[in-house]
């Protein structure tokens, strides 16, 4: 009778995996703290998760009775987190060293968080969305307040806590007003569920509770206030991985409530138009801000932002090609993300983890470090959006969707925003080939070597760059057949 | 007993909760409040589960009880680290970062 047991278990088998590495690199922690060996097991742990997750690509199922859904969707979600995690574990190793901090339990933490990531992404439950979301974000607090003797980290951390449990408070609430107005914990069974108990108010009021805290974990105004200064505190690789892999599996469990677990004329109609218009305000807001930005961290963090409006215009458009896009833009955004930070976290000189370093310091930088500088331009040019990248098919996609949808301003307004986004992303640019080294202070100078480790993954991202934004077709047919009026009516 | 007085007070704790994280200037206090916050939820879903006679509501709760010590201690761990350098608890006075 326990035979489903373990066909289950085999279902979520990737995040065994990550939680079991997870287990073992704080283990051999406990006895060798500085052991070369950690990385290596941690990165193996997450390719083995990557290959079991890529097996199950096509073939959607649903786990322990409804509570994780497993494959399809889930899977390409987790393989996001994955390569995301994957990045910042290797790039985070001379990182680390460098600022003297390279301790075991940092590649603990991001496994942990990043099994926290893959429940999330792959919840089937409401129950299963709220562990997942608590096992990410307790790990992420730690990570950011990692360098405990500095001022800047402590800040960015008590920020990040106070602020992340106070959205969990509302997040929470909304889950029990769910629970109430419909008497399950299931996303597949909650329709079914309202009908019986009638209760509309109540369910609502429980989704508008449940979209805020979605909300701030993306980053999305007007919940974004803590976003840049918690990226500009934490440990520079580390900031590349909470910008992009929380906000995958926020984002892939984003789209499993709106498009399982919601009434459809609910989302068509009031969340719509709540998404559009927080979609359009956030491309917005965070565009501008930008722009008066000099610290790079900081510039980046605004720039996240204002990329959480675009993932959102696809969201906003409520249909199977606006949830694909969304999740081929999360694999870009990802890609283009974690080297962007990558390139930062080797340009570093201040001690205080890019704190303070002005967009100057990184005059003349290109020339001296020909591989940061050349791919920085290719994650620069995909986060503005141009083609042949990734970043562009993804902005088309989303975009494409909205105006299906019958939302052609918020495409337009997003084309516009994405305009004003190329003078800060080109500026940097600039200043790193076409600005003289002598702008640079002292201190910015100094000649380093490069780690092997670091060229070889901002090779390779650039390289994934190219490749999806030449030859997408493959990925945005599988991103796209998730979600489509017959996947989502057989209940997968 | 009606769920309405449940749900209710469920509602005041958690308003007490939202308004202490927003005019407390303490972290702790902060911290303190957005607890209650949590466990007026917890009160909200014992309340719905007992009403349904169904169980999932409680199991939750379970969840929300452990998730919360965690958060606690790493929440105090940060606050440590904080007090160590700043010799300060008051919000309005970590503002390094600007703009």
């Amino acid at each position: 009778m326990y035979d489903f047991l373990l066909a289950d278990t085999a279902r979520v088998l990737p995040i065994l995996v990550v939680a079991a590495v997870g287990i073992a690199v704080i283990l051999l922690d406990a006895f060798r703290n500085d052991s070369p060996s950690i990385p290596w097991l941690a990165g193996a742990g997450l390719v083995a998760a990557f290959v079991l997750e890529g097996f199950k690509l096509y073939d959607p199922q649903v786990a322990f009775f409804g509570q994780v859904y497993s494959g399809g969707a889930a899977a390409f979600a987790n393989m996001v987190v994955l390569l995301g995690a994957l990045g910042s574990v290797v790039l985070s190793v001379p990182y680390l060293k460098r600022i003297g901090h390279n301790y075991g339990e940092v590649h603990a933490l991001i496994l942990f968080a990043t099994v926290g990531m893959m429940t999330l992404a792959s919840a089937g439950s409401l129950i299963t969305l709220f562990v997942g979301l608590e096992t990410m974000s307790v790990c992420l607090y730690v990570l950011t307040g990692l360098v405990r003797e500095e001022k800047g980290a402590n800040e960015s951390a008590l920020k990040y806590f106070l602020l992340g449990a106070f959205s969990t408070g509302f997040f929470l609430y909304g889950i029990a007003l769910l629970y109430g107005a419909t008497g399950t914990m299931l996303f597949s069974e909650m329709v079914e569920g309202l009908a019986v108990t009638e209760r509309t108010g109540i369910f609502v009021g429980g989704v508008a509770l449940l979209l805020i805290g979605f909300l701030f974990k993306v980053s999305a105004v007007p919940f974004h206030m803590w976003t840049p200064d918690v990226y500009q505190g934490a440990p520079t690789t580390l900031t590349g991985f909470m910008s992009t892999a929380s906000k995958a599996a926020a984002f892939a469990a984003l789209v499993v409530v709106l498009a399982r677990a919601l009434p459809v004329d609910l989302v068509a109609g009031e969340v719509q138009i709540t998404l559009s218009v927080v979609a359009a305000v956030t491309m917005v807001v965070g565009n501008v801000i930008a722009l008066a930005q000099t610290n790079v961290k900081r510039m980046l963090a605004y720039s996240s932002i204002a990329h959480a409006g675009y993932i959102l215009a696809g969201l906003a458009a409520g249909t199977g090609e606006g949830y694909g896009g969304a999740l081929f833009y999360l694999l870009a955004y990802t890609v283009m993300n974690v080297g962007a930070f990558g390139v930062l976290a080797a340009l570093e000189w201040d001690k205080e983890q890019g704190a303070i370093q002005d967009i100057e310091s990184l005059a003349g930088s290109g020339y001296r470090q020909p591989i940061l500088g050349v791919t920085m331009g290719v994650f620069l040019f995909a986060l503005t959006g141009f083609p042949p990248l990734a970043g562009f098919i993804g902005k088309y996609l989303v975009f494409a969707a909205a105006v299906d949808a019958g939302l052609t301003w918020l495409a337009v307004v997003g084309v516009l925003a994405s305009v004003v986004s190329a003078y800060y992303y080109l500026r940097i640019l600039v200043v790193m080939w076409m600005k003289p080294e002598t702008d640079a202070p002292e201190a910015a100078r100094q000649p380093f070597a490069l780690a092997t480790s670091t060229t070889v993954v901002l090779s390779l991202c650039a390289l994934l760059l190219l490749i999806l934004g030449v030859m997408p077709g493959g990925v945005i047919e599988a991103a796209q057949s998730y979600f489509d009026a017959g996947a989502i009516v057989a209940g997968r | 007993m009606d769920l309405t007085w449940y749900l209710a007070l469920s509602a005041v704790l958690f308003s007490i909760g939202v308004l202490g994280v927003l005019l407390r200037r303490n972290a702790i206090i902060v911290f303190l409040s957005i607890e209650l916050m949590l466990n007026a939820v917890n009160l909200s879903l014992v309340g719905f589960s007992q009403g349904f006679g169904d169980v999932h509501g409680q199991i939750l709760v379970f969840f929300v009880m452990s998730v919360a010590a965690a958060e606690a201690a790493v929440g105090l761990a940060i606050v440590i680290a904080m007090f160590r350098n700043t010799l300060t608890l008051n919000i309005d006075e970590i503002n390094l970062f600007r703009g």
